[in-house]
């Protein structure tokens, strides 16, 4: 009973993370209709500037949170403008040139932190706090978990409720159609990336103090967003940040009881069987040519 | 002289470069060629799962099929080369065929992210079942055959062996791309509803595609494990895959020989930036990225290209069909 409490209490914190990245490939795929192969990298980016300002060098963690967002957020505006837009009319190009940066951003990272061991970084926030004398949640993962639902309740409010969210929803539906109606494509694809690469950042920095760090780590962070993708449904947000907290249960679940590479097997297989049984994953809508 | 002369020239003097490159080669670079001449095989099978416009991103781990294939069957029942070869090869297009049931469902982004998906799942059955893939550190003790006294463990004769085999099947691979099937693939591609409507099948061709696709790298598969005499789960992951695309992009995939002509160049050039080491990966992902950039149609559109420049020629850039 302990154990099944800890693990939903787990997967709801480790949902938080999935949500946060996820979040950013299914805005930066909806808006330019580009995979960003490189997303992965964009999250241990954020997290290698973590272990770089707050672990090497005293800076404070908090502070660090926004360096490591303002840093991804740049590299993210930079593809956008270097890479994905040139080659905006060729979605597997832009998919390559996000192949090519994942190479290069995977030698900053080495370049930065070296070749050794997984990096890891001690938790800012001591402490555990303790419900019904037996559940045990340390303050860093609360933290994680508040601020991933505080950036996510922003980024809600942002789309629906802003005229810049209003615009940038429209480009996702139908880019010519809103292009007509006087909205600029490239501004609003800034914005898409930014905030992907935003909240990438936020993702990275908050998982630092909680998970090795290495040049590699993004491999595992761009499959858990595919499936997550996938079964929210391709172009949903609300289904990401649902199909997120779902599959981070499950994956807890079956991590605790059989073993993680199980439970990426598992899940890789459910986003197979989605793909075929209900391709518009559990919050898409069907989109006609 | 006349253009069969040409050909028949021109061949005899590609054939006589391959027979005589090792022997100009330190041990080291032996090896690459081995790897080199297997890697042709891998991209020139790769080749014609794109002919239907479908990226595959499982094709890594189907030269893992063949390769564990080969290897089992030579550890648990002491089959030669001969049978191993075209075992690994059917298991893979045997694979490769019941995946297409859940994966042409599919086209564009999601057979994109399906392929991927069903590549990794495989992948991570090799690392989680030990018994009897052997788990992350995979298995080892396979070897090359020896016929007729001749020890194909040296690099050499092993290269003349990789040679034939592949040369064989790339012989294959450019009949089926210029029979009635390549031109149908290519119809699938490029007028797909024009295609159904006089009535072919593209489920059908896209998966004959991927199968034959599939029984190629499982032999190329094969070929590497014998030689390597190890095999790993890693050797097959995304990495590798992203590797193929780089040489499929850079060579340019409009024509039979543009990903062959990538993969040389490539490795030619990765094996001359060795020194760099640590940094290769992001010399590359540069070279990768002013490719899509400056050259979308790949290497082998420079000559084209420097024709029209001159006003020689007509400019025959375009693929057969390529007018969407």
């Amino acid at each position: 009973m302990e154990l099944i409490l800890q693990s939903i209490v787990n997967g709801l914190i480790q949902g938080g993370f999935f949500a946060l990245f996820a979040v950013g490939l299914v805005l930066i795929f909806g808006v330019m209709s580009v995979v960003n192969f490189a997303h992965g990298e964009l999250v241990m980016i954020g997290a290698y500037t973590i272990w770089l300002l707050h672990a090497q060098n005293g800076l404070a963690f908090i502070p660090a949170i926004g360096v490591a967002i303002i840093v991804v957020t740049i590299i993210g505006l930079l593809m956008e403008r270097f890479l994905f837009r040139p080659t905006r009319d060729d979605p597997l190009a832009g998919l390559i040139c996000s192949i090519g940066v994942l190479f290069i951003l995977q030698v900053v990272a080495t370049l930065i932190g070296g070749d050794g061991p997984s990096k890891q970084v001690p938790p800012p926030f001591h402490g555990t706090m303790v419900v019904f004398d037996s559940l045990r949640i340390p303050y860093q993962r609360i933290f994680s978990l508040v601020v991933s639902i505080v950036a996510l309740s922003t980024l809600w409010y942002f789309l629906t409720r802003t005229k810049l969210g209003w615009a940038l929803r429209a480009v996702a539906l139908d880019r010519e159609a809103a292009a007509l109606q006087g909205i600029n494509i490239n501004r609003i694809s800034m914005i898409a990336i930014g905030v992907g690469g935003a909240l990438a950042g936020l993702a990275g920095a908050l998982m630092a103090p909680l998970t090795n760090i290495n040049p590699h780590m993004g491999h595992n962070v761009i499959i858990t967003a595919f499936i997550v993708t996938i079964v929210g449904g391709v172009g949903s947000l609300s289904g990401a940040v649902i199909a997120a907290v779902l599959y981070a249960l499950f994956h807890t679940f079956v991590t605790v009881y059989f073993g993680g590479t199980l439970a990426t097997i598992c899940g890789l297989i459910l986003m197979v069987v989605v793909l075929i049984v209900k391709p518009t994953g559990i919050m898409g809508v069907r989109v006609s040519e | 002289m006349n253009s069969r002369l040409k050909k028949i020239i021109g061949s005899l003097v590609l054939l006589a470069t391959l027979v005589a490159i090792p022997h100009f080669l330190k041990f080291h670079h032996q090896d690459l060629l081995i790897f080199l001449t297997i890697n042709v095989l891998v991209v020139a099978s790769y080749r014609i799962v794109t002919l239907t416009g479908e990226w595959s991103l499982i094709h890594a781990v189907m030269m893992g099929v063949g390769g564990y294939t080969a290897t089992l069957l030579f550890k648990n029942f002491d089959l030669g080369m001969w049978f191993t070869l075209p075992l690994a090869g059917g298991v893979s297009a045997l694979i490769a065929a019941l995946l297409c049931f859940p994966l042409f469902r599919m086209t564009q982004f999601y057979f994109l992210i399906g392929s991927f998906a069903a590549g990794e799942a495989i992948r991570l059955v090799w690392i989680q079942y030990v018994n009897p893939f052997g788990g992350t550190g995979g298995l080892s003790g396979v070897e090359p055959p020896i016929i007729g006294g001749i020890d194909f463990l040296d690099a050499i004769p092993y290269y003349y062996l990789a040679l034939t085999v592949v040369g064989f099947c790339l012989f294959i691979l450019y009949r089926i791309e210029n029979s009635r099937i390549g031109l149908t693939l290519h119809a699938v591609h490029w007028k797909a509803p024009l295609a159904e409507s006089v009535g072919v099948d593209t489920w059908r061709y896209r998966a004959l595609a991927f199968v034959i696709g599939s029984f190629f790298v499982g032999i190329a598969g094969a070929l590497k494990v014998h030689y390597l005499g190890t095999i790993t789960p890693n050797q097959f992951g995304i990495g590798f895959m992203v590797f193929i695309l780089i040489w499929v992009i850079v060579g340019g995939y409009n024509r039979f020989y543009g990903p062959i002509i990538g993969v040389v160049v490539l490795t030619v050039f990765d094996e001359s930036i060795r020194s760099f080491a640590e940094i290769r990966p992001a010399i590359y992902g540069a070279v990768l990225i002013i490719s899509i950039l400056f050259l979308p149609k790949g290497l082998e559109s420079i000559p084209a290209k420097f024709k029209a420049w001159f006003g020689i020629g007509s400019n025959s850039d375009a693929p057969p069909l390529a007018d969407k």
